[in-house]
């Protein structure tokens, strides 16, 4: 077993995903299964090897940091579930 | 008239010699969708007020004289692009009711060419997908026969080509997402190098491997379409600042002279008797056109599934965490609190193939696991990658098959994710390495389903596997089957 039940309610609630019981099930062995597989990545030796973030030779695209016009507030809220006061509304952050 | 058969160029000049209107033509499309898409399904939204209105507009500057290349020609864009004013919902329940405050930069670069978009086409569900059976609107059907799936996860791009619905379309393409449709629908589509087109208001899945690229019928149209949306935007950091060429200027130059390399490993045991058949007579005609065959090696192809799996997944699982109900899409809120809303929102909104993924992604960069997983296929990445750029200091692009099969059954694969990701062993490499590559049609399977070739070339080399792809065509006639609907 390369992952367990209770590793997947673990990643779940990382993920911010709630699981049903039966799909939690379902979850865990298919994972289990795709870890397995993706195991064979241990056959290669790696000592000394840098990793690859980015496949193309770049780095630090930066911009000056000038003002520059944004969508706008309307266009922000545009699609909002709920919104009051030109911001997002949500349940309670801090109790 | 029908326009069905006419490339980009042909309807350049009907509309300049106003032998047709851009409202003509752009009815005649709508009328298309209208009378096959309720079994194909390509489309999810079609935006028909919108196009007529872009479609006179387009009359109108046709008038009045110069105009774009593209001006009153009907496209349509997969649903993962941002498109101003209309919906976008990546094939998620979770964006279900999202429309797009803004236009992708590719979308913007195809209307400032005068192009009409029709519509927004079906995929899998935030690009996830190797079927098109992962989309909150439902399956796409391949033209070429209904009980079987187009490919995906750009399927409604491809199958809206290969069903003559719009001349060209455009579709993202992260581990084969345009490649593998074009081949199982028999049309070409095209794989850019990595930053060469912009991302910024495309639906990010895993950023350092998405690309945008145009599925056409034709090598040419491809060739215009790529020209159309390629270049640097200041938008999005990751694109290139490298002069875009005119990819139809040598269009015609063959393939003389060319060493075209065929990697081993790609050419096993398991690859499909007619997809083996048809790819190794491509070869041939390639040899009659004066390339030079030479075998190379690619040895870490074996670990690119894995490493794929590995990547996409943890970069998708940072992507997708915006997806909590607080600033568009969909919101379920029972009284459980902030988290509690964050966690029903996305149990109800994400379908079953983006959780596993999201869950894959989230194990890889947890703590205690990051170095094991997430580390460890950025280094293979790097061997991936290397074999590329050492494979082409001996030749100039690589010759190989899309698929392991032909288009397989709806719901066939739909049990196995496994199974489903290893069928991308061809295509995934590309994108490990960040080059181009191209899918064109080369043949047929016993029971008439489209085969395509993969022309994999150097980065910024895509003028390369166009020329090698346009050889190819004229030399052939499979491009020019269409399926029976």
């Amino acid at each position: 077993m390369k992952i367990t039940q209770k590793d997947v309610e673990h990643v779940a609630r990382l993920a911010r995903l709630t699981l049903a019981p039966e799909e939690l099930e379902i979850m865990t062995s298919q994972m289990d299964a795709i870890l397995g597989y993706v195991d064979k990545l241990n056959e290669l030796d790696t000592e000394g090897i840098e990793p690859t973030a980015h496949a193309v030779p770049m780095a630090n695209a930066f911009r000056a940091d000038e003002k520059r016009p944004s969508i706008g507030i309307e266009r922000a809220l545009q699609n909002a579930p709920q919104s009051g006061d030109d911001c997002f509304t949500v349940p309670k952050v801090i109790e | 008239m029908s326009f069905e058969s006419f490339t980009i160029q042909q309807l350049r000049k009907k509309l300049v010699d106003g032998e047709v209107t851009s409202v003509e033509l752009t009815r005649a499309c709508l009328d298309r969708i209208k009378e096959t898409d309720e079994r194909i399904n390509a489309f999810i939204t079609v935006c028909d007020e919108q196009a007529l209105a872009a479609a006179e507009e387009a009359d109108r500057r046709l008038a009045e004289g110069d105009t774009p290349l593209l001006t009153g020609i009907p496209f349509a864009v997969k649903d993962i692009f941002n498109t101003l004013d209309v919906r976008t919902t990546c094939g998620s329940k979770i964006l279900d009711n999202y429309v797009s405050p803004y236009d992708a930069t590719a979308v913007q670069k195809l209307r400032q060419q005068g192009a009409v978009i029709v519509g927004k086409l079906n995929m899998d569900e935030f690009a996830m997908g190797s079927s098109n059976e992962n989309s909150a609107a439902g399956p796409v059907r391949n033209p070429w026969d209904e009980d079987r799936v187009p490919g995906g996860s750009s399927g409604g791009s491809a199958a809206a080509v290969a069903a003559r619905q719009v001349v060209a379309t455009l579709g993202t393409d992260t581990g084969g997402s345009i490649r593998q449709p074009a081949s199982h629908c028999g049309v070409v589509g095209l794989k850019p190098t990595y930053g060469r087109v912009s991302r910024y208001g495309v639906i990010a899945y895993a950023s350092s491997l998405d690309q945008v690229g145009p599925v056409a019928r034709t090598v040419e149209d491809c060739a215009i379409v790529l020209g159309a949306v390629a270049g640097y935007d200041p938008a999005d950091s990751t694109s290139v600042d490298q002069p875009v060429p005119d990819y139809m200027e040598n269009l015609a130059a063959g393939v003389k002279g060319k060493k075209i390399g065929l990697p081993k490993e790609y050419f096993v045991d398991g690859l499909d008797p007619d997809v083996k058949k048809a790819v190794e007579q491509a070869i041939e005609t390639y040899r009659e056109l004066g390339a030079e065959i030479v075998e190379v090696s690619l040895p870490h192809t074996d670990y690119s599934v894995a490493c794929y799996y590995l990547i996409a997944t943890a970069e998708a699982s940072s992507n997708l965490a915006r997806y909590d109900g607080v600033r568009f899409g969909v919101r379920k809120d029972e009284g459980e609190g902030l988290i509690g809303m964050y966690q029903r929102t996305r149990a109800a909104g994400f379908g079953d193939e983006v959780k596993r993924r999201i869950m894959l992604g989230t194990y890889a960069l947890s703590s205690g696991y990051y170095d094991a997983y997430y580390l460890k296929a950025q280094k293979v990445r790097t061997l991936i990658r290397q074999d590329f750029l050492d494979a082409f200091k001996q030749v100039d692009l690589l010759l190989t098959p899309v698929a392991p099969t032909p288009a397989f059954k709806l719901g066939e694969m739909v049990d196995d994710p496994l199974q489903m990701y290893l069928s991308d062993i061809f295509t995934i490499p590309v994108n490990m390495a960040g080059t181009c590559a191209m899918s064109l049609p080369c043949g047929f399977s016993e029971l008439g389903l489209p085969i395509g070739l993969q022309l994999i070339g150097q980065p910024f080399a895509e003028a390369e596997i166009l020329q090698a792809a346009y050889a190819f065509e004229q030399a052939s006639d499979f491009g020019e089957r269409s399926p029976q609907l």
